[in-house]
């Protein structure tokens, strides 16, 4: 299968480094732990060169702001560790979104929906709205049990945005931080920690 | 005929397919001094093609696929070195009406050995006679002590993990140290173990000491996206490009083979193949020549290799080519495991399975199905991908900080087991050529027709009791909503489809009579000497190991002997 996005991404640097990588392994049998990192900094510095500014390609400048707006809600900042806005998570999808009529079709449908059912509530649309009524509407589409006739487009968008930040956030370096995952790495012994396994033990009974 | 180009040089052996049989067949070989020329329907692999240790925000979908596919269920692979799947462009297959089979194929060179699960299991003694002992199925012609010196060579050079256990059902092999098991493991082997159950470290062909030049595995966890180091097997970078080094193999990538033509005396004279990069008719003549195309193209070979001294298709007077389409039966089920939730944080990534527990019930009672299964383990923190928390906030639902931490507090802690068991031949699962469709290059494809039978149902119903009784006993919150989670019932159990597990062997079965086998007791034709198949088509039962060991052992074998005989002048 070809994957035309990724070298076009990462280009003939990520290649390099990934063979770079290939022959520390090769040439001392272990791995070198900097060769390692050195394919995570190339791309790093492929992505810095193309700018930090994103235009979107699918929705209206109106829609992006919304759904900035809405996976803002759906993974803020806490405590001061940067949420979905920081990790680009509008940029992301609304770029699928020009990849494939079907999303983008899901996401101007909703963020419609989420306008007109402001607007019904009295607010001019869902960005100018407050907070307050921003999560008053979301406290009802964000669960199944709130299913009616009315609120039904509302509950089925908002279980695919909330799917695709979640996806968008956790799949970002800020996401898998927050996550603190801890793999990907060359270890020259697999080991585990024993007062994980004695926690777990602990709480199961057995 | 005209329009084929034709080669004048009479090549020793022709391997059809690199995948665990092709490659062993041609390391072997070349070994042993023969020349192999290896045909293989997709590209030559690129070590730089594998996407190991790549960061999903590396990719611009993030592994969704460019289209946003992954989210309209189709599986783009971006990281695993898969290089095919069970859609082709302009490669199809069909259905019959009533029947569901899906058919995953690889082009590439190793085929699906460069992104397989890694599983190294042998067969016990009973699998090799399963009719002897409850009157279902066909034994083999060949028994464990034929195959046994040829798993020693497999594993020697291969590399498997694994301890001596003394588990009939599993036979102990020339294992390399496994890794630690993980937390969860832990928990699974206690569970199990309050439930007489053993699980025991896992059987993965991934090296933990350097072998053969290959240095030892880094523990990556990534095995499905192959192996950069070669730590893992692929048949690709750990025999065929070694191979090359002889100087004895020569490899023609995009050579989708069309047909095997046969001279007066019946013995196949030339394989005429497509190159798939401008379309064209190209035939190389062989001495002899070895199918390792994966068990249903190699049966469609045979089946469309038709001549008037073969009316049924090649190597076919028995009528069995095709037929006894086996795959093992899959059904699997996951728990929330609460004790695992805010674990003190590590690395767990490891290699595939550190634990599996083999069958357990092989003698004794009648259980209300034959035969058994395995139990494979899954857990730990992954990678984050798309989908991955995707569950957890369907079933939690809400938004914001609350939504966060329960990511949080399921990220790593589920459990979740698969059974893998062993599926009866039967009469009503088989491919054959469809005769209304063919492929982008016109050749008749295969038509699947599929059945599972009570027999497996009830093993589902089985594993899925005791997969309950596992996660519960270590405090699991069976996942409601998902096939699994349901009790055994008489409805239709969470069974998965034919051909999803993707171990279809059996089409070219072994046999000692030509009137109900296609291949002898060394996988060579009875009708054709100089025809020899090498992948999961000799199978004659697929017993609950996973078919990959036992193809390499077979193909091992089935190479010595071609060898030999080659040298004998027999063929």
């Amino acid at each position: 299968m070809s994957e035309t996005p990724l070298a076009r991404v990462d280009g003939i640097s990520r290649r390099d480094a990934l063979r770079r990588l290939a022959l520390a392994l090769v040439a001392t049998g272990t791995v070198d732990r900097l060769a390692a990192q050195d394919v995570h900094r190339v791309a790093a510095e492929t992505r810095a060169v193309s700018g930090g500014v994103y235009t979107p390609v699918a929705l209206t400048a109106h829609q992006y702001r919304t759904l900035e707006r809405l996976t803002d809600l759906i993974i803020p900042v806490e405590n001061g560790a940067p949420g979905a806005l920081a990790a680009g998570a509008a940029a992301w999808i609304d770029t699928l979104a020009g990849a494939s009529d079907r999303l983008k079709l899901i996401y101007s449908d909703g963020l419609a929906w989420l306008d007109a059912e402001m607007r019904r509530r009295g607010a001019a649309d869902f960005v100018s709205a407050s907070t307050a009524e921003q999560t008053a509407l979301l406290d009802l589409v964000a669960y199944r049990r709130n299913r009616t006739p009315e609120l039904e487009p509302g509950i089925e968008f908002f279980s695919w945005a909330r799917r695709m930040t979640v996806d968008a956030f956790y799949t970002s370096e800020i996401g898998i931080k927050d996550i603190d995952y801890r793999g990907n790495a060359a270890m020259a012994e697999y080991t585990v920690p024993t007062e994980s396994i004695e926690y777990a033990l602990k709480r199961s009974g057995l | 005929m005209s329009r084929i180009r034709q080669e004048p040089t009479v090549h020793d052996v022709v391997v059809i397919g690199s995948g665990a049989g092709g490659g062993t067949v041609t390391k072997v070989l070349a070994d042993l001094g023969l020349r192999v020329l290896l045909l293989e329907a997709g590209p030559m692999l690129a070590m730089s093609d594998l996407k190991e240790h790549v960061w999903p925000y590396q990719v611009p979908h993030r592994g969704v696929g460019p289209r946003a596919e992954g989210y309209f269920g189709r599986s783009p692979f971006t990281y695993s070195a898969t290089f095919g799947g069970a859609q082709l462009e302009g490669e199809p297959y069909t259905v019959a009406p009533g029947s569901d089979f899906s058919w995953f194929r690889s082009r590439v060179l190793g085929g699906r050995t460069n992104h397989y699960g890694r599983v190294t299991l042998r067969f016990s003694d009973y699998d090799f006679k399963p009719r002897s002992r409850d009157g279902l199925g066909w034994d083999w012609p060949i028994g464990y002590e034929d195959l046994a010196p040829y798993y020693d060579k497999a594993e020697r050079f291969i590399g498997v993990t694994g301890t001596a256990e003394g588990i009939r059902s599993a036979p102990d092999g020339i294992f390399q140290p496994p890794a630690a098991l993980r937390a969860h493991d832990v928990l699974v082997q206690r569970a199990c173990a309050k439930l007489g159950i053993r699980a025991v470290p896992g059987r993965q062909a991934v090296i933990t000491r350097p072998t053969n030049g290959r240095p030892p595995c880094h523990y990556c966890g990534q095995c499905g996206r192959g192996c950069m180091t070669a730590s893992n097997y692929a048949s690709s970078y750990v025999q065929i490009f070694p191979a090359m080094q002889t100087g004895r193999v020569q490899i023609v990538a995009n050579a989708m083979a069309r047909e095997l033509t046969t001279d007066a005396t019946g013995r196949v004279r030339d394989v005429n193949y497509v190159d798939r990069t401008d379309g064209s008719e190209k035939a190389v003549r062989c001495r002899t020549v070895v199918l390792a195309a994966s068990a249903c193209e190699s049966a469609r070979l045979l089946l469309n290799s038709k001549s008037s001294r073969h009316p049924q298709g090649l190597a076919n007077a028995s009528g069995t080519v095709g037929r006894y389409l086996m795959d093992t039966v899959g059904s699997s089920a996951s728990a929330f495991v609460p004790a695992l939730s805010g674990m003190p944080r590590y690395n767990s990534d490891g290699y595939g399975g550190h634990i599996y527990i083999p069958w357990w019930l092989w003698e004794g009672k009648d259980l209300g199905f034959p035969r058994g299964y395995h139990i494979e383990v899954g857990g730990g923190y992954g990678m984050p991908g798309v989908g991955s928390f995707t569950g957890i906030v369907n079933r939690h639902e809400g938004y914001g900080v609350a939504m966060k931490q329960a990511i949080r507090d399921e990220y790593g802690a589920s459990v979740g087991l698969s059974g893998r068991g062993e599926m009866i031949p039967n009469e009503q699962s088989y491919c054959e050529i469809d005769p209304g469709v063919v492929d982008r290059w016109g050749i008749p494809v295969l038509r699947f027709h599929w059945a599972w039978s009570d027999h497996e149902l009830n093993q589902v119903r089985h594993m899925q009791q005791t997969f309950r009784a596992i996660l519960e006993s270590m405090g699991g919150q069976v996942r409601s909503g998902q096939a699994g989670a349901q009790p055994a019932g008489p409805a239709r159990p969470p069974i998965s489809r034919g051909g999803a597990i993707i171990h279809e062997v059996g089409t070219v079965r072994m046999g000692d009579d030509p009137k109900t086998s296609v291949l002898n007791r060394y996988c060579q034709a009875h009708e054709v000497k100089n025809l020899f198949v090498a992948d999961g088509a000799p199978f004659v039962s697929n017993p609950d190991k996973n078919p990959t060991h036992t193809i390499v052992a077979l193909a091992w074998r089935t190479a010595e002997y071609l060898a030999e005989a080659m040298r004998k002048g027999d063929v």
